[in-house]
């Protein structure tokens, strides 16, 4: 095959053209068809950073010509016809790309032109499992507008159910709501597919082939237009102070049912908030304080929610100062100091005065607990004055934006606990595991310069991140994958149990066959007799782990303060000693050389 | 264009499925590895399909699959655990260590398979490697019980003819160790048995480096029950008895059930008649079918790599002329013999040798601890005190066989004091219904079979009283899916799983084991299976001839296809 009928269609540098003339004369069919495969495997997944120039072709021009087949397939049909569609594709000179629907890269199918979807439908209307998470796109509210994108479906399906070929249908009635234009009509398979799928095959690729070339003659000319990389933010306006509100995409529970905590994954908007945020930031989420609380609370001090409280300049009703003006959930000391005044009461006096009960107090009870085991007279006035102004939840952004786009995506454990005889809420963790999608969130971008990926990419990552402490690494690994870096990418994650509690454990699974995370050591502390935590991970991987280090890899910790943090740090000298041969401060002396590198960096709270 | 069928689906899976099995070593893959990667409760997709060889398969809980995407976790994914146990015989003691194992390991049940099996279901991947050890320190195996090979042999469970009964389980048992695989990957793996030279390049001499095409099926009746379905298995042995002793076996092959819904080019099939051997010859026999199969069989498309398809597609008198060169004898005319049913006889029977058999009836062949009846507590109490073995019925069933008399009364106390008298009171459908395991664990399951199965009993019960025929001995069966576990194409009534809550509504077998059912109404719900089987139990009530079985009742009247019911092999069936 000559290379000169492709060569109209290549929208390169002259240079590069002559490259790829030179590499694919004189190859067989069967070498042309892995290259284009292999180059449209780089197209989906690395989008390399440009030089250094800020500019990037615009990927438009380069989908132009492009036919992509998507198929989704239970028993193989539609991955067969498929499969056969793009050959005979390929066969014809154009340029195709062939993905299973689960492989799709969701985001790319606002910049499609040319769409095949191939489908089945199995049972009662459902598609295949492999293509769930595509026809739930398509239908659903992120869906992009598509008035670029010409297509065709073609469903497979058993007119012995009710729901024959539903599936298909809705994708192609759905395509064309979302203003992508039909090329032709559904095809619907029956089970001797043949006679349906030969001539929508048939169709679908003398379609195509006058497709590609009607949009390669409008764009052969030297249109290709340069976008850049990061495009021109609008001006920040929100901040802190004046937060943004940003709508509710996704809030799912990603611990199973039978787990030990209640943890979600939420999707929230940032568009046209001008946030940008970088990896390893986080986003601070005003809450508001749970209603069924400041009823409590107003009850407990025996006051009317509706008294009116003038404070710090403004005036509302003492309800309105409690829900998302003030601290109820977490207590502090001179609240505590102003209360016991009032309540005169020799238990909580004594409590105050210890120096160990009272850290205690402190850590276990809410507002409400002290309100109602030592009463005491309030009024509103000076009950919004004793306590202490509501301040934001920072949460470690579970995304990057070169995936996410203008979302920021959180990884969230929902505090809900018995205490004291009643149920006790952390104040942020269910505000938002209360907000559904289309709520908003008041949020903003707090940076966190202090913990950031490698400037130089080819450098080795380990990331320690136990339970929700993963969530940082999610937008870590999510960068390095889009950003093509060098470096490999090392994880270790614990949580009590496999079965329930593994956060993410899919799309880490993808990462380890993609090649993106080379190594994940978890631990799970209660699926055996004897505890298990990532510090015992750590201890166990020690000479590989070492060796990283030695090696110039960053080591990031992200998690649980009090207890993890310290037992990781032990855990990290303990490696450096043993592997090292060092003593002790030594160890020290290295970890503390390694942070000042900014080498080993922790976001613990 | 070229035709885009150049290379078909099932051709790619044939090609797939031949490949690991070439590649793994003799049944080793990479189970190691795979049972260490700590990411997943999964195997790497090729050692899911060893495992099967190694009696286990990998399974998931369908019930949580969609709630657990949604969640990012991966399929809640265990494992299902098969018994060799050819004839389905244990001792109390072996009772009891497999009842441990189902508390400690599984899901707190044991289920009697329709092939005299074990299963174990629930178990999680780092648990596997323990439970197969605790299942080998029970002194029983799993080697075989799945994958493409003979699977476990099956043999008539009631042995009221002590003696005979006894010869025909000695030659099932000594079948059943012929045809084991030779390699050591199963003891290496599970039982840490150390790798010697050659490991991994066994020699295979009845089964070459890719065994056979698809599973193998064997079973030996004994006239005149056929509750092992003789008809149904790749080779049947019914054995031939005059006076109390075995004279031989009339040996049937080409037996086999599943089928794909809308691929017209499988189908149930009965096995052919081949003619009669003398008891030494069994295992000669079998040897030439088995390598026959291995050499001829479809190696290209798993839906059609039964022995039933090389048979039909090659003729049976090759088929016939090749197993007697291989065998390098001639089959003998086949013996007269005939069956009466292919139920279960339950309650107490007594043996020719004056030792008593009761016979429980186990719903699906689950035994678990329900409100009401603990009847796996009650199993232990038995197996506690009982003397003689347990034997599982092809029909999910459990026969306390071979209880002195002066034990009776104990054993009778027992069996009521655990709910598993229900034997007594329950109508004949309730008695003899079969139902496949289905979802939410087997992965080919569409719908319900064992869930469903207390439901549907209850609203045809209810049909069959107002139609007053409490009484009538109808063979239910029903299946989550075509592929037949549960057997379904030989049930008078049978249900075949198409989607969830509906089926195929199959009528017309014969109850004996020896004419196949015919489909009545096609991918229906529970109300239109009801409606369409009301007038037929009210014709049936009016119309039938003395004891008629509804099967015989229905194609009597027409009421399927007579040429539909007829299959292609009707068995050779000749009446003492």
């Amino acid at each position: 095959m000559s290379a000169e009928p492709v060569r109209a269609l290549i929208p390169l540098p002259e240079e590069k053209t002559g490259l790829l003339t030179r590499l694919v004369d004189g190859l067989d069919q069967a070498s042309l068809h892995w290259l284009s495969g292999y180059t449209a495997g780089l197209a989906a997944h690395a989008q390399v950073p440009p030089r250094d120039g800020a500019t990037l072709v615009s990927v438009e021009t380069a989908v132009l010509q492009q036919l992509t087949i998507v198929y989704g397939s239970q028993t193989g049909n539609s991955k067969r016809l498929a499969e056969s569609l793009a050959r005979e594709a390929g066969n014809a000179g154009l340029a195709v790309r062939l993905l299973r629907a689960d492989a799709y890269p969701l985001r790319e199918l606002k910049s499609e032109r040319l769409l095949y979807v191939v489908i089945s439908t199995q049972g009662d209307g459902d598609p295949p499992d492999d293509a769930r998470g595509f026809v739930e796109f398509i239908a659903g509210k992120r869906a992009p507008r598509l008035e670029e994108l010409k297509f065709a479906v073609l469903g497979l399906g058993d007119s012995s159910y009710a729901q024959f070929c539903a599936v298909g249908a809705a994708l192609d009635s759905r395509l064309a709501e979302l203003g992508a234009a039909r090329l032709f009509a559904r095809g619907d398979a029956d089970v001797d597919v043949d006679t349906i799928a030969r001539p929508w095959l048939q169709r679908a690729l003398t379609t195509a082939r006058e497709t590609l070339k009607t949009e390669s003659l409008k764009t052969s000319a030297p249109s290709a237009k340069v976008t850049p990389l990061r495009p021109q933010r609008a001006p920040v306006t929100w901040n802190r102070e004046r937060p943004y509100s940003a709508e509710v995409l996704v809030n799912q529970r990603i611990s199973a049912r039978d787990g030990s905590r209640d943890i979600r994954h939420i999707e929230l908007s940032l568009k046209d908030s001008g946030f940008s945020y970088e990896p390893g930031d986080a986003l601070g989420v005003w809450p508001t304080n749970p209603a069924s609380l400041v009823d409590d609370v107003i009850g407990a001090a025996g006051l009317d929610a509706q008294s009116l409280v003038a404070h710090e300049g403004q005036t509302l009703p003492l309800r309105d100062w409690l829900l998302d003006r003030r601290e109820l959930t977490r207590l502090a000391r001179p609240f505590v100091f102003a209360h016991a005044q009032r309540a005169r009461h020799d238990d909580l006096d004594s409590l105050v005065a210890s120096p160990v009960a009272f850290p205690v107090l402190l850590a276990e009870h809410q507002v409400v607990d002290v309100l109602r085991r030592f009463p005491a007279a309030w009024n509103a006035q000076e009950l919004v004055a004793a306590l202490r102004p509501l301040a934001p939840r920072l949460y470690s952004i579970a995304s990057s934006p070169k995936v996410a786009d203008d979302e920021a995506h959180l990884t969230v454990a929902r505090v809900d606990y018995e205490a004291f005889g009643h149920r006790h809420f952390g104040a942020a963790s269910e505000f938002l595991a209360a907000r559904d999608a289309d709520n908003r969130v008041p949020v903003f971008v707090e940076s966190n310069e202090r913990f950031r990926l490698p400037q130089d990419a080819s450098r080795d990552i380990i990331m320690i991140g136990p339970g929700t402490g993963v969530a940082p690494f999610r937008g870590f690994l999510q960068d390095r994958a889009a950003t093509g870096a060098k470096g490999r990418n090392w994880l270790f994650f614990g949580n009590p149990h496999f079965r329930s509690d593994f956060l993410y454990q899919v799309e880490w699974q993808q990462a380890l066959r993609r090649g993106e995370l080379h190594r994940l050591d978890v631990a799970f502390s209660r699926d055996q007799d004897h505890k298990v935590y990532v510090q015992h991970a750590i201890r166990r991987r020690g000479r590989e782990l070492y060796a990283w280090i030695e090696q110039g890899a960053h080591v990031y910790v992200c998690g649980d303060a009090a207890r993890m943090a310290r037992d990781v740090h032990a855990a990290l000298r303990d490696v450096i000693v043993e592997q090292g041969a060092k003593s002790l401060d030594e160890a020290e002396a290295t970890l503390s050389r390694l942070a000042a590198e900014r080498r080993y960096s922790r976001d613990v709270y | 264009m070229n035709s885009p069928n150049s290379m078909t689906a099932d051709s790619y899976r044939a090609a797939a499925a031949e490949g690991v099995k070439e590649a793994s070593r003799r049944l080793r893959g990479t189970l190691v590895a795979s049972l260490a990667d700590a990411v997943t409760g999964a195997l790497a997709e090729a050692d899911a399909q060893v495992l099967k060889f190694h009696g286990s398969y990998q399974q998931d809980d369908r019930d949580l699959r969609e709630e657990r995407r949604l969640q990012k976790l991966e399929p809640a994914h265990d494992f299902m655990i098969r018994t060799r146990l050819p004839g389905g015989v244990v001792t109390p003691r072996q009772w009891l260590q497999l009842d441990a194992i189902a508390g400690s390991y599984a899901n707190g049940t044991l289920r009697l398979t329709t092939r005299q099996a074990f299963q174990f279901h629930g178990i999680i991947k780092r648990q596997l490697k323990a439970t197969l050890q605790a299942i080998n320190a029970s002194l029983i195996d799993t080697v075989a019980a799945c994958g493409d090979v003979n699977r476990n042999v099956v043999v008539a469970a009631n042995p009221y003819e002590s003696r005979a009964h006894a010869a025909v389980h000695d030659s099932a048992c000594r079948l059943s160790e012929y045809l084991l695989p030779k390699t050591r990957a199963y003891y290496e793996i599970w039982l840490d048995e150390k790798q010697v030279a050659g490991s991994g390049e066994e020699d295979e001499p009845i089964y070459g480096p890719t065994y056979l095409p698809r599973k193998f099926k064997i079973a030996f009746a004994v006239p005149p029950v056929n509750d092992v379905d003789a008809f149904a298995n790749d080779i049947g042995f019914i054995a031939i008895i005059e006076h109390g002793t075995l004279l031989g076996f009339n040996v049937v092959a080409g037996g086999g059930l599943g089928a794909t819904h809308g691929d017209p080019n499988t189908y149930p099939r009965l096995a052919d008649m081949l003619g009669f051997v003398a008891p030494d010859r069994v295992i000669a026999t079998a040897e030439a079918i088995v390598t026959t199969q291995r050499d001829f069989g479809n190696r290209s498309d798993r839906k059609r790599a039964r022995l039933k398809y090389t048979i039909d597609d090659r003729g049976f008198a090759w088929f016939k002329a090749e197993i007697e060169r291989r065998a390098g004898f001639e089959f003998a005319p086949a013996r007269p013999y005939g069956f009466d049913t292919n139920g279960d006889r339950f309650g107490w029977t007594e043996g020719e040798d004056g030792r008593l058999h009761l016979t429980l009836r186990i719903e699906s062949g689950r035994i678990a601890d329900r409100d009401g009846a603990p009847q796996r507590k009650g199993l232990r109490e038995i197996a506690r005190v009982h003397r003689g073995e347990f034997r599982l019925t092809p029909n999910q069933n459990l026969i306390v066989a071979n209880i002195a008399a002066t034990q009776r009364a104990q054993i009778e106390a027992l069996v009521a004091a655990h709910g598993l008298d229900n034997f007594r009171i329950a109508t004949p459908v309730r008695l003899h219904a079969l139902a496949c395991v289905a979802l939410p664990t087997c992965s080919q399951a569409m719908a319900e079979a064992e869930r469903y199965l207390p439901d549907f009993l209850v609203r045809i019960e209810a049909l069959l009283e107002r139609h007053g025929l409490r009484d009538a001995p109808i063979n239910l069966r029903l299946s989550g899916c075509p592929n037949g576990c549960s057997r379904p194409y030989l049930g008078e009534i049978a249900l075949v799983g198409k989607a969830p809550g509906r089926y195929n509504l199959l009528l017309g077998a014969d109850a004996r084991g020896q004419r196949l059912n015919a489909l009545y109404r096609e991918n229906i719900d529970e109300t239109e299976i009801l409606a369409a089987l009301d007038p037929l139990f009210a014709r049936f009530a009016l119309e039938r001839n003395g004891e008629e079985g509804f099967g015989d009742f229905i194609l009597r009247n027409n009421i399927v296809a007579a040429a539909t019911v007829s299959n292609k092999s009707i068995p050779l069936e000749t009446r003492t």
